[in-house]
């Protein structure tokens, strides 16, 4: 299949959708670019902590509401820029939870219960305020309420009781996939596995696919069987400008260069004329990047980032 | 050997890390201070991050939590949930390093938003993993500049939780461990009342006086008991320039 193809197929209209990555490391990228190509409208978002995937996807227009962790890139960006803007300008809506709280309602997702206890944000805003209107909550595929501070039935006390979140579909970006669809991270594995398992759908590109024989050489390094897998598509550099651990670091000057450009609508209509509607796929754009500055970014082995990479600020 | 404000922040903090303690530490001064400290005092003090890198070996600096350099010679690189686990695990002294954009006088922090939730004239990232920090650890350690729009009052939302109200209300809460140890600002070191568990100045850094720290927090602070902090010593200096951030990419 191809990633235009998978898009289409997998994310309509008003989908629940959850994305893998964290920050700015294996965002799926290039899948976000083609669903920003495609015009796709009024999804309904799930991250942790995100990134660079998640403020272009808002500021192209594609989403209606975020339930998230945090919008920022580090060093990179202090705050992201277009989400940023969407919630003071009250163009989306959103609601707020911890990393920890949201990977446990991915967590409760995949293991198909209603809800799961927790003790982290008790006595905090996160708990006391809600930020979804009433009318979205009456949704069928929207939980009825944020969350709930009740009595442990078991000890006593406190605590806090969660929503699973079911998306319908999750994309993310693995190192490796194998022939038949197994499933290979390198490095930290952040929520990936947890929301691709909570998912209905669930889209994996890769940076590469591999014999599955390789893979089932040593299981215990894979983390998704095929058979959850609905599409796979090989996309090099497909997190770029995000990290690929073992593959590529950030390119710092391509993101520093994105928020520079996302600060007004203006030059962010022209970052996204440029990047995302002037290319029509993903070569195209890696074509733009510039073979020169892949090279610069590539990872030096064994490290899996790029050693002494400049990422300073340029100035 | 002349210092920034910033060097003193990240050496004042290190020091109050012990050796063998756990670190949850998110990037920037926090992460300065507790690769300081591994560095000096405390060769046995393990850093992770929320991400799932536990006992990262930071061959470089990282500039994000999720920086593929967290994950190079770390013992296992996991995930979020890994982490987490980690961090409320009641055998460990686990010691959260956070930033904030507000600070209340019971160490409650925020870092969502400026103006109301629902129409903030700054939105911020958000709590990330602060929340969790906050409400898990064993403790916490806050970073935050020192001045008067940052050291209010009332916060104008509460991402992490402090000592709440003060007092037993973080207990009464639902949070029966944890709680802010100390805040390191650019201008000194505050503290927490035992009983009160309201915000006093500890230590003020040379060349700064109580009155200017006063002057500087936007709400009533106890300066009974502060003394002179201890300037950076020579060999704490060369190694966090040297080894631990010689692109500058933080100082």
């Amino acid at each position: 299949m191809t990633l235009k193809e998978a898009v289409k197929k997998h994310v309509p209209d008003g989908a629940h959708i959850a994305l893998g990555g964290f920050t700015a490391n294996r965002n799926p990228m290039a899948a976000i670019y083609e669903i920003i190509r495609q015009r796709v409208r009024n999804l309904h978002l799930y991250v942790h902590s995100h990134g660079q995937a998640m403020d272009l996807l808002i500021g192209a227009g594609c989403v209606k509401r975020i339930e998230l962790a945090y919008g920022a890139l580090g060093r990179y960006a202090p705050t992201c820029p277009r989400f940023r803007l969407a919630v003071e300008r009250g163009e989306v809506e959103w609601e707020d939870y911890s990393n920890y709280q949201m990977v446990l309602r991915f967590l409760a997702g995949a293991l198909d219960i209603p809800f799961i206890p927790t003790r982290t944000g008790l006595g905090t805003d996160i708990a006391a305020k809600e930020g979804l209107r009433p009318e979205t909550r009456r949704e069928s595929k929207v939980a009825r309420r944020k969350l709930l501070v009740a009595e442990d039935p078991f000890n006593g006390g406190k605590v806090l009781l969660l929503p699973a979140i079911k998306p319908d579909v999750t994309i993310i970006h693995a190192q490796y996939v194998g022939e038949k669809g197994t499933v290979r991270v390198k490095g930290l594995k952040f929520a990936d596995v947890e929301m691709a398992k909570a998912s209905r759908h669930l889209i994996v590109t890769c940076e590469e696919i591999v014999s599955e024989e390789k893979l089932r050489h040593e299981p215990e390094l894979n983390c998704l069987p095929g058979f959850l897998v609905d599409a796979v598509v090989e996309v090099p550099f497909g997190a770029h400008p995000t990290a690929c651990y073992g593959f590529y670091d950030v390119d710092a000057k391509h993101l520093y260069m994105y928020y520079d450009s996302a600060l007004s609508d203006e030059s962010f209509q022209k970052y996204l004329e440029e990047w995302v509607y002037g290319v029509s796929c993903h070569e195209e754009y890696l074509r733009k990047v510039g073979e020169e500055r892949l090279k610069e970014i590539t990872a030096t082995q064994p490290y899996g980032f790029r050693l002494g990479l400049d990422r300073r600020r340029p100035k | 050997m002349s210092y920034t404000r910033r060097e003193m922040m990240a050496i004042a903090a290190g020091r109050l890390i012990r050796d063998g303690d756990v670190v949850f530490a998110g990037t920037g001064l926090p992460l300065l201070a507790a690769t300081v400290a591994k560095k000096i005092h405390a060769p046995r003090c393990v850093i992770f991050f929320e991400t799932g890198a536990i006992d990262s070996a930071l061959p470089e600096l990282p500039l994000y939590v999720a920086d593929s350099r967290v994950m190079y010679g770390a013992s296992i690189n996991a995930g979020l949930l890994e982490a987490f686990s980690i961090l409320s695990s009641p055998k460990l002294r686990t010691i959260a390093l956070l930033g904030a954009a507000q600070v209340d006088k019971y160490g409650n922090l925020n870092s969502t938003c400026i103006g109301d939730y629902h129409k903030p004239s700054r939105r911020l990232p958000g709590s990330g993993g602060a929340c969790d920090g906050a409400s898990l650890a064993w403790g916490f350690i806050v970073f935050i500049p020192h001045e008067r729009r940052r050291f209010v009052e009332k916060l104008d939302y509460l991402t992490s939780p402090g000592w709440i109200n003060g007092g037993n209300s973080r207990r009464e809460a639902g949070l029966p461990r944890g709680g802010p140890i100390a805040v390191v600002t650019d201008l000194g070191i505050l503290k927490f009342d035992e009983e009160t568990r309201e915000m006093y100045l500890a230590e003020y850094y040379p060349s700064v006086t109580p009155r200017q720290i006063q002057e500087n927090t936007g709400f009533e602070l106890d300066v009974s008991r502060a003394f002179e902090a201890q300037p950076p010593g020579e060999r704490e200096l060369k190694i966090l320039r040297e080894e631990v951030d010689p692109q500058g990419l933080i100082r």
